[in-house]
This record gives C-alpha cells, sequence and structure tokens, in this order.
C-alpha cells in the first residue's frame, strides 16, 4: 500500500483532463482523415470526442503505478506457489486440465487482444478512447505473460501445455476462439469495441474470471486464482471502457443506435457461443465446486445483464437478439460440451472423464430440468463401457457450424433431444449452422465467413498433414495424420484421464495408494 | 432476467484479503442497504439502485490516507455507471 502523503496540485478530473486531452493536437501536415483511415467507414457518427468519458479517469503514472503494485503481489505468490511444490496441492489432478484449456484457448485470445487494442489505440481520432485503448492493450499483453508464467509451473509436471501457441494455430476447437477475435479484429474499431470491450467484456467475462477463478481458490491453486482476479482487476477498467464506448456511440447521434444493436446482436451470440468451454470447465472440471454454470449465468448475465439493459432502454437498446434462447442454454450447453469434448478425446489434448457418482449427484441437485433427464443416463452409460473395456473415441470428423466452428451438437431451442441444424445457400454453395444466431450473423456479412478457415474443412482439403504426407496411401489414417501435424503426444496428451500418465504421475508424488481396478481403461480408439 | 419491476443491482468485488478488509467494511458502514457474499478468494458486494465508496471512511477505518485508486489492486469487478473523484467513487443504474 501507499504510505506517502502527497498532496495533490490537480484533483483527478483536472489531472485527467490535462494527462488526456491536454496532451492530444491535430495534425497539420497531412489532413486528420489520412492519418486515422479508420474511425469512420463504419458509419459510426462522432460528433465531439470531447464527451468521451473515461470514469476512473486513470492517468498513465497512475496506471503505472498501480500495475507495478498489481505486479509484485502476483509474482510473490507465483513464486511461493512454485517453491512450495503447490501442484501437488490441489485437489486433483483432474482439475489440471482446465488449466490446459485455459494456455490453450484463452490465454492467446489476451494476446490477440493485445494487438487488437493496439490497433484501436493507434485509430481512434479521440484522444480520450486512445488512452484507454492503450492502456488496455499493455493490461492484455500482461495478461497473456503472466498466464504464461503462472501456467509453465503446470507444465514441467503435466502433459498437454508445451505446446499452446502452435496448437492455438492448428487445433480444431481452438479455431473457435481464434475464430471469434480474428472476426473481432478484422471489424473497424468501433465495432471492435463493442465485440470485445462491451459485449465479451461486460456481459460475459465475469462468467469466466470469477466463479471459475474463485473455484480455483477451492480447489487449492492459488497460483491461478491470483493471476486470474489480477486479470479481472484490470477487466473492471476494460468493462467500463465497453460500456462508456456504447453510451458514447449512442449520446452522439440517433443514427448510431440501429448499427451499435446489430453489433450487440452479433458479438452477444458469437460470445456466448465461445463461452460454452467455460460451462463445461465450470461444471466438469473444477473438482471441488462453487457454482455451476446455471447458477453463474443467472448471477452475471441475466441479473446484471438484465440490469445493464434495462438501463440503455432508454437509448432505444433492447437485449441482444438470442438472449431468451441463450438463457434456455443455461440447462444445457455444460453438458452438451463435456459430451463432445468426451467423445473427441482423442483428438484434443486434455483429459476427460465420466464424473464420479458424488459429482454426478451434484449435478442431478443443480440441474433438476434436465440432467437426470438427458445427460446422466448417457453419462452413466459411457462409463459401464468404459469399465468393460470399451472407452469409446471417435474418429469421425463433425460438421461444423460455419459461424462459431463449434462442432454441431447443440440442440433445439424447446427440444434439447434433437441437434439443432441450420443452412443457407451463398454464391452457389451451402453453409451450415448450429442456430439461428449463427446463421443471421453470416447472412449480415456472407463475404466475411465463407473465407473461414473451418479445421474439419481443411483437413478433408489436405491441408493438415505434414509435407510429404500420402493421404491415398493403403491404410492411411488421417486422425493420426492430423494429430501428428498438430505435435500432440499422443497417448500422452490426449485419450481419457483414467490411465492417462498425469493420473500416475500425480498419485505418485503425491504418495497416493493406487486405485485398484482404475488403471488402463484407456488406450488407443 | 428481472420479470417484476424491481430496482437493479450494481455490485463491486474484491479479493478476499487484508488490504481490501477495510476498503469492504467502508462500503458496508456507508450503504446500510449493502450485502456481502463471500466465495473462495472473493468477496462480492450487491446493492439494489446504487453504492458508494467514500474515501474518508476508508481513511476512518485504517488511520491512514487513502487514494481510492488504491481500490484497482484488488478490484476484481463491477457493475453499474460509475462516478469517481477524490473523494468518493459511486455505482449506480439509472433505473
Amino acid at each position: 500500500m501507499d504510505t506517502r502523503v502527497t498532496k495533490k496540485k490537480l484533483g483527478l478530473k483536472e489531472r485527467y483532463a490535462a494527462m488526456t486531452r491536454g496532451l492530444a493536437w491535430d495534425t497539420t501536415y497531412q489532413p486528420m482523415d489520412k492519418v486515422f483511415p479508420f474511425d469512420r467507414y463504419e458509419g459510426i457518427k462522432i460528433h465531439d470526442w470531447e464527451k468521451w468519458e473515461d470514469p476512473f479517469r486513470l492517468t498513465m503514472d497512475a496506471y503505472w503505478k498501480y500495475q507495478g503494485e498489481k505486479e509484485r503481489k502476483l509474482y510473490a505468490v507465483i513464486e511461493a506457489f512454485a517453491q512450495n511444490n503447490g501442484q501437488l496441492g490441489v485437489a486433483d489432478a483432474r482439475y489440471i486440465n482446465a488449466l490446459k484449456i485455459f494456455i490453450q484457448a484463452v490465454t492467446p485470445l489476451e494476446y490477440m487482444a493485445h494487438r487488437g487494442f493496439a490497433h484501436v489505440g493507434r485509430h481512434f481520432t479521440g484522444a480520450g478512447a486512445r488512452v484507454a485503448a492503450q492502456m488496455q492493450s499493455v493490461d492484455e499483453l500482461r495478461h497473456f505473460q503472466t498466464e504464461t508464467h503462472a501456467i509453465s509451473h503446470y507444465n514441467k509436471y503435466f502433459n498437454g501445455m508445451h505446446n499452446a501457441s502452435h496448437w492455438y494455430d492448428r487445433v480444431w476447437y481452438l479455431a473457435v476462439p481464434k475464430s471469434f477475435f480474428e472476426d473481432a479484429m478484422s471489424g473497424g474499431p468501433f465495432e471492435f469495441l463493442t465485440a470485445v470491450s462491451f459485449s465479451f467484456e461486460y456481459v460475459l467475462t465475469n462468467l469466466l474470471f470469477v466463479p471459475f477463478m474463485s473455484g480455483a481458490a477451492h480447489n487449492g491453486d492459488m497460483s491461478t486464482v491470483t493471476f486470474g482476479f489480477s486479470a479481472q482487476s484490470d477487466e473492471s477498467r476494460h468493462m467500463t471502457l465497453g460500456i462508456e464506448c456504447i453510451k458514447f456511440m449512442l449520446e452522439q447521434d440517433p443514427a448510431n443506435v440501429p448499427i451499435v444493436q446489430r453489433w450487440i446482436d452479433k458479438w452477444f451470440w458469437r460470445g456466448y457461443r465461445l463461452l460454452t468451454i467455460v460451462a463445461m470447465m465450470q461444471d466438469y472440471m473444477l473438482p471441488k465446486r462453487v457454482m455451476s454454470w446455471k447458477e453463474a449465468w443467472e448471477m452475471y448475465a441475466e441479473e446484471n445483464g438484465g440490469a445493464l439493459f434495462k438501463d440503455l432502454a432508454r437509448y432505444g437498446i433492447r437485449l441482444p437478439k438470442g438472449w431468451e434462447i441463450a438463457c434456455e442454454g443455461k440447462d444445457h450447453i455444460s453438458h452438451q460440451a463435456w459430451n463432445a469434448f468426451y467423445n473427441f478425446a482423442a483428438a484434443a489434448p486434455f483429459h476427460t472423464w465420466v464424473p464420479t457418482d458424488e459429482e454426478l449427484n451434484w449435478l442431478s441437485e443443480k440441474y433438476p430440468d434436465s440432467f437426470d433427464q438427458y445427460y446422466r443416463p448417457r453419462l452413466e452409460f459411457y462409463r459401464e463401457r468404459q469399465q468393460a473395456g470399451h472407452r469409446y473415441y471417435s474418429k469421425t470428423l463433425p460438421m461444423l457450424c460455419t459461424t462459431c466452428q463449434i462442432p454441431m451438437f447443440f440442440t433445439e431451442p424447446g427440444d434439447p433431444t434433437k441437434i439443432c441444424y441450420r443452412e443457407t445457400t451463398h454464391g452457389g454453395d451451402k453453409y451450415h449452422f448450429c442456430s439461428d444466431g449463427c446463421k443471421h450473423i453470416f447472412e449480415q456479412e456472407p463475404e466475411k465467413y465463407v473465407q473461414s478457415w473451418l479445421p474439419v474443412h481443411q483437413i478433408y482439403q489436405g491441408h493438415c498433414f505434414k509435407p510429404g504426407v500420402d493421404p491415398t496411401q493403403p491404410g492411411f489414417d488421417p486422425l493420426a495424420a492430423v494429430l501428428d501435424w498438430y505435435d500432440l503426444n499422443v497417448g500422452r496428451d490426449n485419450f481419457d484421464f483414467e490411465g492417462s500418465e498425469d493420473q500416475r504421475n500425480f498419485a505418485t508424488w503425491r504418495g497416493d495408494a493406487p486405485q485398484a481396478g482404475s488403471a488402463k481403461k484407456g488406450g488407443a480408439a | 432476467m428481472n420479470t417484476v419491476a424491481t430496482v437493479s443491482k450494481v455490485f463491486i468485488a474484491f479479493q478476499d484479503n487484508e488490504e481490501a478488509r477495510p476498503v469492504v467494511e467502508a462500503i458496508l458502514a456507508d450503504n446500510p442497504q449493502a450485502d456481502a457474499v463471500y466465495s473462495p478468494g472473493l468477496v462480492k458486494i450487491n446493492a439494489p439502485g446504487h453504492l458508494v465508496v467514500r474515501r474518508a471512511t476508508i481513511e476512518e477505518q485504517t488511520g491512514r490516507p487513502f487514494d481510492l485508486q488504491q481500490i484497482h489492486v484488488n478490484l476484481v469487478t463491477l457493475s453499474g455507471h460509475i462516478d469517481e473523484d477524490d473523494d468518493q467513487f459511486t455505482l449506480s443504474w439509472n433505473q
């Protein structure tokens, strides 16, 4: 804590004005439009950038001071964790698989966010917006680094973390977060802020960083909870940037309202789909539970998001399209995602498993309207098969949604027994979608989404094998060739947790007695 | 979703640690309508309509000067419109 007693010469508001507006200028050698070519073409009309407010009024000097303090605290914890072999104190080695998803799917997004905010921080003509975006760009780089540092300790002991940035560009399920962010970054600066700062950070990231990180603490992972909350402390500022940007656009010109509404519709749905994996992490990958995905959704999306949209109604903004369907999904998506990953466990660099009876009971209690009826019998069947030595691994390639790139496993609104399929035709080709939301997004910008790098299509086109591989050879195993191209360590990074090297090592290091009859149920498909 | 007409809640959450404790206590003292919910590592304070964080109350708790921007160090998340100056930090919804 800061114990210096300094008498400030300027109040917070004056200091903020002096350190942002006071340091900006309009260009004279070149016209402003040429220097800032990107902040007009989206159609957002800005009449007075002076109206942009950063309610935190954080100036660069204060920013560096408090960020430095956060870093010192964080690294003290990470070091103590490493020195005390904290990895052995986590509740259960299955939990580590949530960290694998974190380093594979979330951490690379921090880096993408760093780049995205650096870009918009350069391209807004308003100084207040530029300063806020530049701070966020530095924050995101910090998150990428602190997450990498914290998880690198686990990488010394566990599989599935050694190649995250290579996988990010290749592995099928990582195309979901990657395409989300590339979609945002290839929009204009106002769409980017609506996508990332507002729809994702304000409406949805609490669901990732708050209950999940509290869960990490509950599972004995002080390292993760500390980087998580340290990152989330910046997130408060990011969320504020998101809501301020929305209010600013809406107040500047009524013609902005329909544009902003369209972006909110699009990015709420994109973000909701992306968070499916967080839903699964929360319900299935935290051995000691804090709250269910459904409870977190009710607290952070329904209650808080509801309050937000009620407040924004005065500008003519309504709830995002698909909101009701997303709320209905709270009973289903975590279970549907876990089912998909359980079946594709040969092809993803983390382990899956059937929850224990105690965990199944917890899910039954938390999901009284869906779990026993639709999901529990399936998991019990999988366990029966696995215990009989027939752990099933799907080796076929699933159809992907062209927009969100998630395999088609979501069900019809109102009927959780029927897979939801939608399609549309563009330029003579047929495109497939997981939902009305994703189909609608495609139809708004088909020329963008026809360029999607869909992993399954790419595999079928032969783009996901190492050079020299001949798919026409007799006995060619396409999945093995793809995993080789991923540089996935087959037998160590993938398959069931039961029988995995992680499971054996963790038990050995902790001195736990081997569980009778539990080993070697996994193995090749 | 609020199906009945209720006052929207604002919230602010901190890491549950010794640095944040006087801030949390000051908020609860200044906002009788607020309640604190603890979960592992985290304390989340909810309040209907609005919530205020006052520098003076935190300073009374700790007996030393406090810069309100220090809350950034242990802040986890918040919700509502923010207004901040040197003496207080408020969160509110417009309706």
